[in-house]
């Protein structure tokens, strides 16, 4: 199973060297210290190029999900039907990431049963053996 | 004294069209040529008076090869818009730009493509863009109809909308499609239990939520206000146009900002109906993009034809189709008739106020077309020139 890996660009790489860490760091403005995703070169409301990466708790709510069916890539369609979600992050609720529900750290896409999927669930970040950021139910 | 601007300056006097379907044998620049000629024989000029050209950026046609094909004049103004689908207004707004600064006199906007019988987009794995990709393809989020199913999801959930408000949006593009003999849908009715039986793409969205898949050409040729009085046709008037890229917006994924169910139709629209002589009531029928069903309820919101949250509950009781509130997509859309980046629905709005629409809309005097919403987008207020 060869899932697609990320193209990363200058800007974007930070993220997935801390990710490979097992951390998740959002891109910060490092004067007027508005996060932003995804990251870019400049702040939209202070226009400084001056930024940071900053550690966040990696919990969060889902803000909507999607379950794909075939025709997709091949080895997606193995797993499909599988959900992919986007999680509004806990300490900074304008940043949304895109992401799977998975049961456990590496598990599959398809790991999760699509009517377990809930908007407003609250979810936590795990990372699979490659660093790719994954969420993981929380239990409440 | 305050610019003249477009308002009324120019008008669309020639449409053309090559057949519509899944294959169709002749590559893209065979198809480009047949299209424009035939906009040009509609119009009742020569091509040796064309000085300029708008197309996609995603054309594949270049100016070079269409000009010396079909024997085009000294081009003076040409350009490209991107985007996609968003661009199809745009093109002709491009245009309508030029002629009325005096940069050009007669211009054609075309868009040829085989998306039927060529390939999807997204299984091109090569290519694939640093951003947005990176933070959504490894994913799964591959193809458009997953990116707008995630935003789908969340609208429905904010607003109470449902699956068969999406039904009566694909429902109101076939039963037209069920009339224009030239559409691909043309003898494939529709019924809700089709729908709600159908397989999914991605959900929410299933199969009759997404635009068919075509081979096919179409172009339209823009001139002078003056000019057009003397053309073969009824003149159909720009009164206003408007592209639209809101601050802060991401494209498809526009997950990415503080408020991504207000898209970019919110933002073309303001500017649009501030350079207008006209309202949203005064619109006779609208062609709104729809390469998914859940554009339409979005698309309503954003250019006035009802408040923010209530595009479902205005698909209610017919409401878009012949004799509703507002008759939509009327040769059937990107969902039943074809879908080529939304410029039959460009040509379509010209038909309606020409009074030769398969589904004509009695007395229609005023038409909007509106471009891919959930991308940078555009927008055309037409009006009838007589
Ligand atoms: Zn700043």
């Amino acid at each position: 199973m060869t899932l697609l890996t990320p193209v990363t660009d200058p800007e974007g790489a930070p993220f997935w060297e801390h990710a490979r860490a097992g951390r998740l760091h959002i891109q910060a403005c490092a004067d007027c210290g508005t996060f932003r995703f995804p990251p870019r070169p400049c702040c939209p409301h202070c226009q400084s190029f001056a930024r940071e990466w900053r550690e966040v708790s990696g919990h969060g709510r889902i803000w909507s999900y999607v379950v794909p069916h075939p025709p997709l890539l091949p080895d997606y369609a193995a797993q499909a039907p599988y959900n992919v979600i986007v999680v509004e992050l806990a300490d900074a609720p304008r940043i949304r990431l895109v992401g799977n529900l998975v049961a456990r750290a590496g598990a599959r896409l398809d790991s999760v049963a699509p009517e377990r999927l809930r908007i407003g669930a609250r979810v936590r970040v795990v990372f699979d053996p490659a660093g790719l950021p994954q969420w993981v139910l929380e239990r409440s | 004294m305050a610019a003249a601007g477009i308002k009324d300056a120019t008008a669309v006097v020639g449409i053309g069209q090559t057949a519509f379907a899944r294959h169709l044998p002749e590559d893209e620049r065979t198809l480009a040529c047949r299209a424009v000629l035939a906009a040009l024989d509609d119009a009742g000029i020569a091509p040796a008076e064309v000085d300029a050209l708008a197309s996609y950026t995603m054309e594949e046609t270049d100016e070079v090869e269409l000009a010396k094909a079909v024997g085009f004049g000294d081009l003076t103004w040409f350009g490209r818009i991107g985007y996609g689908g968003g661009g199809s207004c745009a093109t002709v707004a491009q245009l309508a730009a030029a002629i009325a600064a005096g940069q050009a006199r007669v211009g054609v906007a075309w868009r040829s493509r085989k998306r039927g019988s060529g390939a999807r987009p997204w299984t091109d794995t090569v290519r694939q863009l640093p951003t947005p990709a990176q933070w959504t393809r490894p994913f799964g989020l591959l193809r458009p109809v997953d990116e707008i199913a995630m935003l789908t999801r969340r609208y429905l959930h904010e607003y109470g909308a449902t699956r068969d408000h999406l039904f009566n949006v694909a429902l109101a593009c076939r039963n037209r499609a069920n009339q224009n003999p030239d559409a691909i849908m043309y003898d494939r009715p529709l019924t809700r239990e089709m729908y709600m039986t159908s397989r999914w793409i991605s959900e929410p969205l299933c199969l009759f939520d997404n635009c068919l898949e075509t081979d096919g050409a179409l172009a339209c040729v823009v001139v002078g206000a003056e000019r057009a009085r003397d053309c073969r046709r009824t003149p159909v008037l720009i009164h206003a146009a408007a592209q639209g890229l809101p601050a802060q917006h991401h494209g498809m994924v526009n997950y990415w900002n503080d408020d991504p169910l207000t898209g970019p139709a919110w933002t073309a629209a303001r500017h649009l109906w501030k350079h207008a002589d006209l309202t949203p009531e005064d619109v006779d029928v609208a062609q709104i993009y729809d390469a998914f069903t859940a554009l339409v309820p979005l698309s309503l919101e954003g250019y006035g034809f009802c408040g923010r949250g209530e595009g479902g509950a205005f698909t209610e009781q017919g409401a878009l189709e012949t004799g509703g509130r507002l008759p939509i997509n009327t040769g059937g859309g990107g969902l039943s008739e074809a879908y080529v980046h939304g410029f039959n629905l460009i040509t379509e709005g010209v038909r309606q106020l020409r009074g030769t629409s398969t589904a004509q809309v009695p007395g229609a005097s005023t038409c909007l077309v509106t471009a891919g919403e959930g991308v940078p987008t555009s927008a055309l207020l037409l009006r009838r020139g007589d």
